[in-house]
């Protein structure tokens, strides 16, 4: 289970820097959202993996897994999906006004013009 | 216990939903109350000051819950000093949107401006790892609407690159917390510093990996090379007063790095050792030299001022990357000053950009309205910026170069040089700015009426570094005992209380 775990994280990780990496906004943000996933797993792992073991106290049960770690993921999980909502509502706000989703800043060609649709 | 130590969190988390719901459609109430409430933080925060000052370090436990398990908010002599800073500089700011109408050029100032000091004081005063990155976004979620206050396409997309560059920092502090937290099974800073003391020799390697992750997250707030290019394009396109606020968000890498630093991973923990002062070393050398360089290669006058503020950092990391408590009080002043001196000259920078929409610095432009008031506001700042007497800069510079005679040969040589090429760039820029201007004949551009509040919000910041210069002597000798505190944190473990320790 750990190596399968391991290389999930693995997997993930590499697939969303890959994805970070690309010029327009549609990719970078799903390359985020994948590395988020990537991370809360690895917060879940850190805690140790544990099969049918309870977070809670109970009387009868000798042995439990770790319960911070999944407050942790959870906070992490929350803080990510809003920060995603940002992010997505940001750059569509930046793709309505310039009229392309590249996240480069290079272009300066028809920059005069910028100025003109402040609102 | 004394309460009072969360109401800088509380105070305005209270206030901002209140500002959403209540008063989203009368600016002027928004106004009232986000003065108000900026002012009661103020008030607040110099109560702590006196307390942190006279107690010995104070934790404040939410919930009751006992240390190691439940979050702590922790009030030392660092702590306070931050959020008093924080505070002072916001009630600036926020006198400063208002005279300047910023406030009005887009929804929501006001609220996101109290989130972003709730994020900002609760960073500073937790005690926790995981807390800290909770306000860490509480802090940024603000920093991105305000980044993006008042439209327009170039500030929204250079929005877009600063929140991916912070998403992607959260990330690795979260795989760096996991990490820490895999190894030693605790997040409470107080707790991490007993347990890392006494890690076992197979574990260390693992951990110096995560302690350089959590440098890294550090390095990126705080705006060390390599990890400083999301700061020009963010700071050039920011509002001129979200600029001038965010020039505390840097010192929260700079609080982090020393917070972590002299408790978690000092020097002489076995685990880690000198890594990270290594690391801070050779990476803050290139950022003084990236920065000054900037300076003197800027095309517009706020990424000058945003390459000023590298610069800056760049110095602060030096006194800080020494670990000893000289040089961390030096840094502490230096901090201080850096914090209100780049504020200063964004806001300056915010009056030139106001009178007429082009800072670019390539050639001259017509004349701009209260040109001659202005342009000495541009030379205070500047003077204190590049580290000239008499402002605090130059006595800002002088501790941390007093503080760093064992590495003289190659730490003096590059401060005093950066100085000098800061100096020079200061000069091209003002003049460009100020003197050309009276070159060109075309006629002055039609002058916005001058705003007194925002004038005098200016010169007010100049006057505290006129204070910090006057007052040097009992400021040191209060940052000597802040900086000996965090060198010896017994004091702030002990005030945790986490069982077995008593």
């Amino acid at each position: 289970m750990e190596a399968l775990v391991a290389s999930a994280i693995g997997l993930m990780t590499a697939a969303g820097i890959y994805l970070t990496l690309r010029l327009r906004t549609f990719p970078v943000i799903v390359g985020l959202t994948l590395l988020s996933y990537a991370v809360n797993v690895f917060i879940f792992a850190a805690g140790r993996l544990a099969v049918n073991m309870p977070p809670i106290y109970d009387a009868a049960v000798k042995s439990y897994a770790d319960p911070l770690p999944q407050a942790l993921v959870l906070t992490a999980i929350v803080i990510s999906f809003g920060m995603t909502a940002v992010i997505v509502l940001v750059a569509l706000a930046a793709f309505l006004k310039s009229g392309h989703d590249r996240v480069d800043m290079t272009d300066e060609p028809d920059d005069a013009a910028g100025t003109g649709d402040r609102e | 216990m004394n309460h009072w130590i969360i109401a800088p969190v509380i105070l305005p988390a209270l206030l901002a939903p209140l500002i959403i719901l209540l008063m989203r459609n009368d600016l002027l109430l928004q106004r009232v109350f986000s003065i108000a409430g900026t002012v009661a933080l103020t008030l607040i925060s110099f109560a702590l000051l006196w307390a942190a000052t006279v107690n010995p370090p104070e934790v404040y436990f939410p919930g009751d819950w006992p240390a190691p398990f439940g979050i702590v908010l922790v009030l030392d002599r660092l702590s306070a000093l931050m959020v008093a800073l924080t505070a002072v500089l916001g009630l600036a700011v926020v006198l400063y949107a208002i005279g300047t109408g910023w406030d009005a050029r887009g929804r929501h100032f006001h609220a996101l401006f109290q989130f972003q000091l709730m994020g900002i004081c609760g960073a500073f005063l937790t005690g926790d790892a995981f807390n800290l990155f909770v306000f860490f976004e509480v802090l940024l979620i603000a920093s991105y609407g305000l980044m993006v206050h008042g439209g327009g396409r170039e500030r929204t997309r250079a929005g877009v690159q600063y929140i991916a560059f912070n998403l992607l920092g959260s990330s690795l502090l979260l795989i760096a917390l996991a990490s820490i937290y895999a190894i030693t099974g605790t997040l409470n800073m107080a707790d991490l510093a007993v347990k890392v003391a006494a890690l076992p020799e197979g574990d260390a390697a693992l951990m110096r990996v995560a302690a350089v992750m959590l440098i890294l997250v550090f390095a990126i707030k705080g705006a060390l090379v390599p990890l400083q290019f999301w700061l020009p394009g963010t700071y050039a396109n920011a509002p001129g007063p979200v600029a001038a606020l965010f020039s505390v968000m840097t010192k929260i890498g700079a609080y982090a790095i020393i917070r972590i630093g002299t408790l978690v991973f000092p020097p002489d923990t076995p685990a880690t050792g000198t890594l990270i002062a290594d690391l801070l070393l050779g990476s803050a050398l290139i950022t003084l030299i990236l920065g000054a360089v900037g300076v003197l290669g800027a095309t517009t006058l706020a990424r000058m001022v945003a390459y000023a503020g590298i610069a800056s950092m760049g110095t602060l990391f030096l006194a800080i990357a020494a670990f000893t408590p000289q040089a961390t009080a030096a840094a502490l002043y230096y901090m201080i000053h850096s914090t209100l001196a780049t504020a200063a000259m964004f806001l300056v920078a915010d009056l030139v950009l106001s009178r007429r929409q082009d800072d670019s610095l390539r050639h001259s432009l017509p004349p701009i309205a209260q040109s001659g008031l202005i342009a000495s506001l541009f030379f205070a700042t500047a003077i204190a910026m590049a580290g000239m007497p008499p402002l605090s800069g130059f006595l800002g510079k002088l501790l941390v170069l007093d503080a760093l005679r064992d590495q003289a040969a190659i730490v003096w040589s590059v401060i005093l040089v950066t100085s000098l090429i800061t100096i020079i760039g200061f000069a091209r820029g003002g003049s460009v700015l100020f003197w050309k201007s009276h070159a060109s004949d075309e006629v002055v551009e039609t002058a916005p009426e001058p705003d007194p509040l925002a004038f005098t919000m200016v010169i007010a910041l100049i006057g505290a570094l006129g204070a910090m210069t006057v007052f040097a002597g009992p400021l040191m000798g209060w940052l000597e005992v802040a900086a000996a505190e965090l060198h010896d944190p017994a004091a702030y473990i002990a005030a945790n209380r986490l069982p077995g320790s008593e």
